[in-house]
């Protein structure tokens, strides 16, 4: 098995991941050994399994969907890198 | 002295809580020098909360259960208007808005959080190597690592900077640093403690526990943190299951698996050791086999990479972290933020989740990973109806040394081979120290594993074997 340069700078791209070339080279290589360590997988029997999403079965307690508000709005904008005013600030989105 | 008698002490005003959090700061200031284990130390609002307890005491108000117990924090989980890094740098300067639910109940039972602990970036690494500021160093041996990712909070109680510090396993992160520091270190079962304000890793294995210097503390620091809460929609609504305890009826299973051989012989020795211990006190051993385990290791590798590559899909240098200045175009913003934020071991994982997760690859990794999963899992189901609890060594050597393991990923993985079972299966699990250290001050952990929420009874057998 191998992992072309090309199939790196795709996973980097799908995970908008930012790579420098001698990263890419050296998660190339590794992510082989690992996916190669993984074919380990193809011994186990899993015909009539169902898969396991979670470790305990059972309801997922989930909240009315009802909006209520954040009481301490500033404590949030002030984690915001780049602002004015309450807004967020983001690079141009439609050229 | 531990966490209960200097709550005792602090609540009828024997002690102040003040004198103990200036005693604690003066540790913190003198050891951690050399140990790194604190990314920060929160002197001022940590006196602010002593003086304010010492305040209730004077004037007779009920105080809670930690009066004045220094507790340290690992550094992915959020107390309010304080920093919270998971030692990254695409969160360097990110300040919580709010306190997880494990933090508030700490400070509601009167706990005093001094600081947050170093720790592998975003909890992925199994030595805090992989942490973007600094080296934490294994108390007993300053050339050996701590272990991971929780090293910082293993080493703050080993070196008896905190009394109790509060971690996160994911696929043993308390266990194994537990066992390389020489301390206890509880992963509980899946969904006992709250993950709301747990910056995520892998949603469906994180699990927020406690370290502690012996199993009274543990019990303590367990019963606060623990509890249903519904800001968290995988919280269970379960109890503690309640039985009597009487170690001459308790089965204890040892796995006769292969994964078992290749033990440093001084765990070997160690291992040995605790069975006798064991059966002098009237257990009962049986073998056992959790046939699937072989394959558990690659198995989370899997769901564990999958889940972060799409949890930290939320880095994007936009509402809060690292934004990058050299970006000219929203898409390559996002890409830069993420490429300069993020260190290597983040990257490969989230490279792996990406590809495994991404089309034509899915049915083959993330399916079929979640597939074995439910192996594991009737593994320790049907081992459960025959027996109480698993015991294994925590790890399959002593705390390695610096450098050791980076430069080859899958050698750092296995180091999590004894860990990584329970995580997947969601069961609770211990690492308690044994008595006798290596020739180079090591200490060797052992792992108790008990069924979902069966917590006490480790509770109980710790308490017997360190009698």
């Amino acid at each position: 098995m191998e992992i072309t340069k090309k199939e790196i700078e795709h996973i980097a791209e799908l995970a908008k991941l930012e790579l420098t070339d001698e990263e890419k080279k050296i998660y190339g290589a590794q992510l082989k050994d690992i996916l190669v360590w993984m074919e380990k997988l193809n011994k186990a029997d899993i015909s009539n399994t169902e898969p396991a999403s979670y470790a305990l079965s059972g309801k997922s307690h989930l909240r009315e969907d009802k909006v209520k508000k954040f009481p301490d709005t500033q404590a949030l904008l002030s984690n915001v890198p780049a602002r004015e005013f309450d807004f967020i600030k983001v690079k141009k989105v439609i050229e | 002295m531990n966490a209960i008698s200097i709550a005792n002490k602090v609540k009828s005003g024997e002690i102040k809580a003040t004198d103990i959090i200036n005693d604690y700061l003066d540790r913190i200031k003198e050891k951690d020098k050399k140990i790194n284990a604190f990314l920060e130390v929160f002197a001022d609002s940590a006196l602010k909360k002593a003086e304010e307890i010492d305040l209730k005491v004077a004037q007779k108000k009920p105080v809670g259960t930690l009066a004045g117990v220094p507790v340290a924090i690992k550094d992915n989980m959020l107390y309010k208007n304080h920093r919270m890094t998971c030692a990254s740098k695409i969160l360097e300067n990110y300040i919580s808005p709010y306190s997880a639910t494990a933090v508030e109940k700490l400070l509601e039972e009167d706990a005093v959080i001094i600081g947050r602990t170093n720790m592998d970036e975003f909890a992925m690494g199994s030595s805090t190597e992989n942490s973007a500021f600094k080296n934490t160093k294994n108390p007993l041996n300053e050339k050996h690592v701590p272990g991971g990712s929780s090293g910082g909070s293993a080493a703050a109680v080993a070196a008896t900077m905190a009394l109790i510090s509060l971690g996160s396993d994911t696929g043993g992160s308390i266990r194994q640093p537990a066992a390389f520091c020489g301390v206890y270190g509880l992963k509980p079962t899946y969904g006992s403690v709250s993950r709301y304000g747990l910056a995520a890793f892998a949603s469906s294995l994180d699990q927020i526990g406690c370290f502690t210097n012996n199993p009274e503390d543990m019990k303590l620091a367990f019963s606060v943190i623990s509890g249903h809460d519904k800001k968290d929609s995988t919280s269970s609504i379960l109890q503690q299951t309640e039985k009597k305890f009487d170690i001459k009826a308790i089965k204890i299973g040892i796995p006769k698996e292969p994964f078992m051989e290749g033990l440093e012989p001084k765990i070997k020795e160690e291992f040995l050791l605790t069975i006798q211990k064991l059966k002098n006190l009237g257990a009962s051993m049986l073998d056992i086999s959790l046939p699937n385990t072989q394959y558990a290791l690659p198995t989370y590798y899997i769901i564990a990479s999958g889940e972060a590559s799409s949890n930290l899909g939320r880095y994007d240098g936009t509402r809060y972290g690292l934004n990058s200045k050299k970006a000219d175009s929203l898409i390559n913003f996002y890409k830069l933020s993420r490429g300069e934020g993020f260190g290597p071991e983040v990257k490969r994982r989230i490279m792996l989740g990406t590809y495994s997760l991404s089309a034509g690859y899915y049915d083959d990794y993330y399916i079929k990973a979640q597939k074995i999963r439910t192996l594991i899992k009737n593994d320790f189901k049907k081992a459960f109806t025959e027996i109480d609890i698993i015991l294994t060594p925590t790890t399959p050597t002593t705390a390695f040394k610096f450098g050791d393991k980076l430069k080859n990923p899958i050698s750092m993985y296995l180091s999590d081979i004894f860990t990584i079972p329970a995580s997947l299966a969601g069961v609770c699990a211990v690492s308690a120290p044994c008595k006798n250290k290596t020739e180079a001050g090591l200490s060797v952990g052992m792992q108790f594993t008990s069924n979902h929420f069966n917590e006490t009874s480790l509770f109980s057998i710790l308490g017997l074997l360190s009698d």
